[in-house]
């Protein structure tokens, strides 16, 4: 129960204004510049843009200066600034398969066309602290070799050739896909109603739940059939001009999961598949999200569903941050009388439950007399 | 690919201050049924839209609300239009609309053809926007009902025949049911499926 | 066949005019010394387009997030009138981006347009996918077979 209470005005307008301050740190330390932070802490303006359901690396980079580094409270901000603008209007689906790839590897297969690119990943570092950085070192820039412009053909498709990999959902358009942010949710949710939530869901929510399938929570024998994380091009349909639009490009991070599936009444044994698509570069949210996606085929495989990975209700319900921090962190809000109430009745319970315990003494007294 | 010029002409000339403010008229208009308003908006919908039904439909209609037009209004000229100025996709079919613009009332559809909500979600259900000869002059329906001082009576020309038949069914769905906007030219009524019709003439 | 072809080398211009930067833009486009007066149509405005996905790459469409982008519609002066829209928040780019593609209704404006300002702008983005394109390939992994030492 709320109690409306006035008061604390000028103890909020200074909170502010402290906030500020402390934002900004020592004045004898440059202030942080947009561009800095989108050059060189790309991957957590990546983490706000997927995270907050914007793709704009500028104002995640604002509200990553804006919530002092605190990434959830920066996602929180993008979802804020989000409804204030309208919809124009949805894209064409992204051709993954046309991507300029930054980086491409495969577990399942070592000779692959195209081949493993490995780009710019932390994989092969030892991470070890590099004392360089605390200063300003030079950098030499990233090595060429020229290149044969050799298609980069997606991995399920090869194994698809062979047939030992279920079919692609039909690509035939039945109906305009759902959106959570439009209609309530009411369960079962479609799979792609499930991906557009899982997208913009928790990345450590995501990794801890993939994390679990792995460990035997509804186990889907995972092979990374293939990340690719690269620029793709997008285009808008407008009906002024009766065609789609190209309006520039997004970086996007693919992870096709191959399960080994043993099959069921209705379908033979055969690998089946989980997807994770993010913005930007964000790997570990692609594949931890490709893993939970397959989890939640399970009632479609025809599987048991035994593990909360597999509960779509549990994982959709949880997975989203801003969400999750609004509910717990309500509880800083005055409870003044539903706390009083509580007191209450913990009071009378505290009392009954002494005169119980006086007269069941008082009973054992009794008989031992 | 060159484009019929007229159809990208003539949405608001400012479209934020404008469509806010036509949304105020048009929410206190919702909020006492039967009470005639005035939109003066700067816009100049296609011929057969008058100023009201054409700045209503800029204020409501965008990418996610898709819209269905009756068979006056049915045209390529007015899809373009709308698609233009809005953003609003047609209907699949008249009980996908979020909105309906009727051009012709005397001859549409029963409202029962159109989304009439659940009762989990009374607010997936249709508006109709109706364009009449006039909001006066006709045969006098009264209401009452929320945000009806006592009564309110209003005498438009041109409402479907069976007009009495029909808000009653409406009102029988409730919370179900569709919200009517009443337009002639300049002007503007709402009746919500709130308003209780209660006679046709006094 | 025709239409095809103006449509394509339309796409392809809106496609350079999204993609570059606004001050390589202006920069060429004054050298140009065109300034027509015109009329906004709609926008420019800021806005969101739902980018869509495709389950399993190749599946059905699905909603992933949204993309902030800028549009605006001009009428030039002679009535020809033009379009664009852009991935982020560029007023001035989506505004100039439309007037450029209303003079472009003219084919011989359109001709000295391409020169002056696409081309230069397709060159450079072009080259910066190239090196791209190359610096990706020097990660590339060049799998060999130990030898087995049997002799």
């Amino acid at each position: 129960m709320y109690v409306a209470v006035k008061g604390g005005e000028t103890a909020i307008n200074n909170a502010h204004r402290l906030l500020a301050d402390r934002r900004r740190g020592n004045r004898a330390v440059p202030s942080l510049t947009l561009d800095q932070i989108t050059e060189q802490l790309a991957l957590g303006v990546d983490r706000v843009m997927s995270e907050g359901s914007l793709y704009d690396r500028r104002l995640a980079a604002l509200a990553i200066k804006q919530a002092r580094g605190d990434l959830i409270e920066a996602i929180f901000l993008v979802r804020a600034y989000r409804t204030t603008l309208p919809r124009f209007g949805h894209s064409e689906p992204l051709d993954t398969e046309a991507m300029l790839v930054q980086r491409r590897i495969s577990a399942c297969y070592k000779d692959l066309p195209g081949g493993q690119l490995l780009g710019p990943t932390f994989d092969y570092t030892h991470r070890l602290l590099d004392d360089e950085l605390d200063g300003d070192p030079q950098v030499e820039q990233g090595g060429q070799r020229v290149e044969s412009h050799e298609s980069i053909a997606r991995v399920p498709d090869i194994l698809d050739r062979e047939g030992l990999v279920e079919e692609d959902y039909g690509s035939d358009e039945v109906a305009e896909p759902g959106d959570i942010n439009q209609t309530p949710m009411s369960f079962p949710l479609d799979r792609s109603m499930r991906l557009q939530a899982l997208a913009r869901g928790d990345e450590g929510f995501l990794l801890a739940l993939g994390y679990s399938t792995q460990r035997g929570y509804a186990r889907s024998h995972p092979f990374a059939g293939e990340i690719r994380i690269g620029e793709v091009d997008v285009e808008v349909f407008m009906p002024e001009l009766g065609f789609a639009v190209p309006i520039g490009r997004v970086q996007v991070t693919e992870c096709q999961m191959v399960n080994q599936f043993k099959g069921s009444a209705k379908a033979p044994p055969q690998f089946t598949r989980g997807y994770g698509l993010v913005f930007g570069q964000s790997e570990r949210k692609a594949m931890a999200m490709s893993l939970c996606d397959r989890a939640l085929r399970a009632e479609e495989l025809g599987e048991d569903i035994v593990a909360p990975a597999q509960d779509q209700e549990f994982v959709v319900s949880h997975c989203d941050n801003v969400q999750a921090t609004g509910f717990v962190e309500h509880l800083k809000l005055p409870h003044y009388v539903d706390f009083q109430a509580e007191l209450v009745l913990v009071r009378r319970m505290r009392a009954e439950h002494e005169d119980r315990a006086d007269v069941a003494s008082a009973e054992v007294r009794e008989a031992a007399e | 690919m060159i484009v019929d010029a007229d159809v990208l002409e003539g949405g608001f000339t400012n479209p934020v201050l404008e469509s806010q403010s036509t949304f105020r008229i048009l929410m206190d208009a919702m909020a006492r049924p039967a009470c005639v308003v005035r939109i003066e908006a700067a816009i100049a919908p296609p011929a057969t839209l008058g100023i009201a039904a054409g700045a209503v439909a800029c204020t409501l209609i965008d990418a996610d609300t898709p819209y269905w037009l009756d068979v006056v209004f049915e045209s390529d000229a007015l899809h373009r239009w709308l698609a233009f100025h809005t953003g609003g996709r047609r209907a699949a079919t008249m009980a996908d609309a979020v909105f309906a613009l009727v051009g012709m009332p005397c001859a549409m559809p029963s409202f029962d053809r159109f989304a009439q909500g659940s009762h989990e979600y009374p607010d997936r259900s249709a508006t109709l926007i109706l364009q009449l000869e006039s909001l006066d002059g006709g045969e006098p329906f009264t209401f009452e009902g929320p945000g009806i001082k006592e009564r309110a009576t209003i005498a438009p020309r041109g409402l479907p025949a069976n007009f009495v038949e029909q808000w009653s069914a409406n009102r029988k769905r409730f919370p179900r049911g569709v919200d009517l906007v009443l337009t002639a030219g300049h002007e503007l009524a709402c009746l919500p499926r709130s308003a209780r019709l209660i006679s046709a003439k006094d | 066949m025709v239409d095809d072809r103006m449509t394509a080398m339309r796409k392809d211009r809106m496609a350079v005019l999204a993609r570059g930067s606004t001050a390589r833009l202006h920069e060429l486009w004054r050298a140009v010394g065109l300034d027509p007066a015109y009329r906004m149509l709609r926008g420019p405005e800021f806005g969101l387009v739902m980018l869509r996905g495709r389950v399993g790459g190749t599946g059905h469409a699905f909603n992933l997030g949204e993309a902030s982008v800028t549009r605006a519609s001009v009428r030039l002066e002679d009535g020809s009138i033009g379009h664009a829209m852009a991935l982020g928040r560029d007023i001035a780019k989506a505004k100039l981006s439309a007037v450029i593609d209303a003079l472009c209704s003219s084919d011989d404006v359109a001709a000295r347009i391409e020169m002056a300002v696409i081309e230069p702008i397709r060159a450079e983005l072009n080259e910066a996918d190239e090196t791209m394109r190359r610096q990706t390939a020097a990660t590339r992994v060049d799998f060999f077979t130990m030898a087995r030492g049997e002799d």
